[in-house]
């Protein structure tokens, strides 16, 4: 087994996981490792990290480990660990800003989740909402995945569930300048 | 012929769902002399209770057996209830048939048929029951504290406010204990000196109670309130009625390189010392082992310098006995000796592995380091610490088996401390599990985590020295990693054990101690401030460990059992003792060092045998030093010991009813 040395962990690492935590709005120190996080997640069978385990690390300093996890890639963000926490920290807030953290260094646990991530923003700005039909198809091709879903394709397309064309809000424009304030807005927080 | 009634309890379902109550009830009436027989579902309450008196009236009944739970519980119940009656409280037998019949065998009709025996037993019994009477104990109203910590303090301070003479012994040379040592107190972090030494003071000035330093209790007699305690004050070479606590002698005194017990070893005092400032009583004593003038009759400079000629090297030891009605024993604790038992630790052999009352010196302003945290070997400020709990406690292979209770709060006030005074500094706890049950003291826990100390999740496996720091080695079991640390001062908090001589202490008193040498309390639950040993008393951590509240509230709880003896002139004594038929006895004494209470010994008496007046030697018993344990009426040779309430006779009726009815 590997030993880690808690002496000699660094001073960023440290101050790296006190940063990620303050984005969420998160004192590490409030978690006592109940574990009731990781025993709600949906998700946390297929991690290897879960969320008790991401708020470990970093209370630790062992900041590398949780930005190497797959654990925050595979976050459903679905606030079961936020809303069961009895010390009421954010904790999925903190698997997603542990997740952009290790996205910014050029991580991609989980490559999928990327591809999925990148598409879906992308539609959003082009047509300021999310068209499914192109949101799959684009995934299966930009992930390898081709043929992912498409035996369900046929009677979606046949029911009129898809279509070919597209959907578009009705101030596109003004979705985009939302978009872009975000990304104004994150650079400015990093 | 004897009247007897028998009253079935079915305790709700815990007898009649084992046991067939109407079938035992029926039995019981075919049983001879019984006169009556009924069954209830809860004959402890008060309408079961009135139905007993109901058919002793109606049946005229001379005694009775209640088929219930175990005499530990109800016994009294009856006999108060008896006592109401015609019938004396002792024409009572209690056949057992919840604790050990129906909660411990599963099989209805086999437990039946056992409650039956029990029953038939016990009516056999108290057939050849005696009406007992019990007799009147004088009561001195004066108290015996043994121990003058916080516990000691305020049982004193309590029974000497109700207007009672209590004398403190104290081994030490001042009154306190470890109280004064502490640096701050959890939760509250209010200092522990500041509300410790005020007690001394109040102690030490209080018209009713006399304090002895460097004392130990030495021999102890008589019975529940009338204990004759010989008690040794050892020589202090100082006459406390000239001294007036000026200093000049420790001043003056040429031998000062003398290990200062009072900081845990980590500076020095001179041989005629006074622990610390705020002693009580605030005089000082010569170390007899360091003091040149007592070892080789060479130096007499504080005799020379003492303005008021308060020195005597001729002092001798003080033996004195006196009579106590009530004796509270609050004997303290110590901590382990880990470094015999944890190697892996380093053994002791790392000065900068310390243990929490090390920790409580140099964090205090009155310590070595003035309140300045630095290590021991060099003196440099530790950058890093690391806080290992449970040394020695739950850790049934090296130490003890038990919960120390008090360490997880401490550690986590130890934490709190260092991370407040060394601001740069890191701070890592071994812990296994972190117990705060207690008000506000889980929130400090958590205080303690949010000033930045890391928790880490288990035991640690080795500590080493390299280069100047030492390695500690862990596991992090909420990772499931090894972890190290190279820390610069380690803190083990480790387990209280009874105080030195506290079983010994235990053994002059007659009373009981655990397989870990705390002296046991009567009922765990239902008793907890008293002994076995009738008018003796518990007060902090000589029972377990404890920490400041719960010694304060248990000490004021001892003081009260003392208080409410004391307002009584009188106790009753327990009929159920041993007797002796002088006739029978031979005189041969083999009863007397068998008693554990020192009830029994041998008198001159006259006697009348076969028409001729014989002056010989026969055993006594007294009384109120009987306790009732029957051990002498197996020793007796000739039969003539007997225990009332539990006769020969009646026990082997029992058996007969067993075996052969």
């Amino acid at each position: 087994m590997h030993t880690v040395n808690l002496s000699d962990v660094a001073v960023a690492d440290r101050e790296l996981a006190q940063t990620i935590a303050q984005r969420a709005n998160v004192n590490l120190r409030d978690c006592y490792q109940c574990g009731k996080c990781a025993a709600g997640c949906p998700m946390a069978d297929d991690m290897d990290l879960s969320p008790q385990q991401i708020m470990r690390a970093l209370q630790m300093g062992l900041t590398e480990k949780a930005l190497s996890a797959t654990g925050p890639w595979l976050c459903a963000q679905c606030m079961v660990c936020s809303t069961r926490c009895p010390q009421n920290i954010d904790i999925t807030k903190i698997m997603r800003e542990v997740r952009r953290e290790s996205h910014a260094r050029g991580h991609r646990c989980i490559p999928e989740s990327n591809a999925f991530e990148t598409q879906f923003l992308k539609g959003v700005k082009a047509d300021g909402r999310n068209n499914e039909q192109y949101l799959a198809a684009f995934y299966n091709l930009r992930s390898g995945h081709l043929a992912q879903d498409m035996l369900s394709a046929p009677k979606m397309l046949a029911k009129g569930m898809v279509g070919i064309g597209k959907h578009s809000v009705k101030d596109r424009d003004a979705v985009r300048k939302i978009y872009e304030k975000c990304l104004e807005k994150d650079g400015e927080q990093k | 012929m004897s009247r007897i009634g028998v009253f079935v309890c079915h305790c709700g379902t815990n007898i009649a769902a084992t046991v067939d109550c109407e079938a035992v009830r029926d039995y019981a009436a075919t049983l001879p002399n019984v006169v009556h027989a009924e069954d209830n579902k809860y004959t402890c309450s008060d309408p079961g209770q009135a139905k007993i008196k109901e058919a002793i009236e109606k049946y005229d009944l001379d005694r009775i057996v209640v088929a219930a739970c175990s005499p530990a519980m109800h016994e009294l119940t009856w006999r108060n209830l008896l006592s109401q009656t015609k019938i004396n409280p002792y024409m009572l037998e209690v056949a057992n048939l919840r604790e050990q019949c129906s909660w411990v065998h599963t099989d209805y009709d086999e437990a039946t048929a056992k409650a039956k025996e029990l029953v038939r037993m016990a009516v056999a019994k108290v057939d050849r029951n005696v009406p007992l009477f019990t007799q009147q104990i004088p009561v001195n109203k004066r108290a015996l504290v043994v121990g003058g910590g916080i516990a000691g303090m305020q049982a004193a301070l309590d029974i000497a406010d109700a207007g009672y003479q209590v004398t403190i012994v104290e081994r030490e040379a001042t009154i306190g204990g470890k109280m004064p040592k502490l640096d701050k107190t959890f939760p509250t972090m209010d200092c522990s000196a500041c509300i410790c030494t005020p007690k001394m003071s109040e102690t030490g000035n209080h018209p009713n109670i006399t304090v002895k330093t460097l004392s130990e209790v030495e021999k102890v007699d008589g019975y529940v309130g009338n204990f004759q305690v010989t008690i040794r004050e050892h020589a202090k070479y100082v006459d406390y009625d000239k001294c007036t606590g000026c200093g000049l002698c420790s001043t003056k005194c040429p031998n000062k390189r003398i290990p200062n017990e009072w900081n845990e070893l980590m500076d020095t005092r001179p041989a005629i010392y006074k622990p610390f400032e705020q002693a009580v009583p605030s005089k000082p004593v010569i170390d007899p082992e360091h003091c040149t003038m007592l070892t080789r009759g060479k130096c007499g400079l504080c005799a020379k310098v003492c303005p008021t000629g308060a020195i005597n090297y001729e002092d001798v030891d003080k033996v004195t006995t006196e009579t106590y009605g009530a004796v509270v024993l609050a004997t303290g604790y110590d901590l382990i000796k880990w470094q015999d038992i944890y190697p892996e630790y380093g053994g002791g052999a790392y000065p900068d592995v310390i243990d929490g009352l090390h920790f409580e010196r140099l964090v205090n302003a009155s310590g070595p380091t003035e309140g300045h945290i630095l290590r021991p070997s060099d003196g440099k400020e530790p950058k890093s610490v690391v806080i290992i709990k449970c040394v020695g406690s739950r850790d049934p292979n090296k130490g003890r088996a038990y919960c120390s209770r008090a360490c997880c709060m401490y550690g986590a006030k130890h934490a709190h401390q260092y991370l407040d005074k060394v601001k740069d500094g890191r701070c890592y706890v071994f812990y296994m599990d972190v117990r705060t049950p207690g008000r506000r003291y889980d929130e400090f826990y958590m205080q303690a985590k949010n000033d930045g100390a890391l928790y880490l999740r288990g035991r640690v496996s080795k500590i080493y020295k390299e280069g100047d720091h030492l390695v500690v080695l862990g596991n992090d079991t909420i990772m499931g990693e090894n972890v190290q640390v190279d820390a610069d001062m380690v803190v083990v908090e480790t387990a209280m054990v009874p105080s030195a001589k506290s079983r010994e202490t235990a053994m002059l008193f007659g009373v009981q101690c655990d397989e870990d040498g705390w002296i046991t309390e009567a009922h765990p639950k239902l008793r907890p401030v008293e002994t076995a040993s009738r008018g003796i008393y518990l007060a902090g951590a000589a029972q377990g460990p404890k920490d400041i509240p719960d010694t304060v509230a248990q000490a004021g709880a001892a003081a009260s059992k003392v208080i409410g003896m004391f307002s009584h002139d009188t106790l009753d004594s327990e009929p159920q003792i041993s007797h002796v038929d002088v006739s029978k006895c031979s005189g041969c004494g083999q009863c007397v060092p068998i008693c554990p209470y020192g009830a029994l010994s041998l008198q001159q008496v006259t006697l009348r045998e076969n028409s001729v007046k014989v002056t010989r030697q026969v055993c006594e018993v007294n009384s109120a030093l009987c306790q009732g344990c029957g051990a002498c009426t197996v020793a007796c040779r000739p039969g003539a010991l007997d225990l009332l309430g539990f006769t020969d006779e009646e026990i082997m009726r029992e058996v007969d009813a067993l075996c052969q009815w």
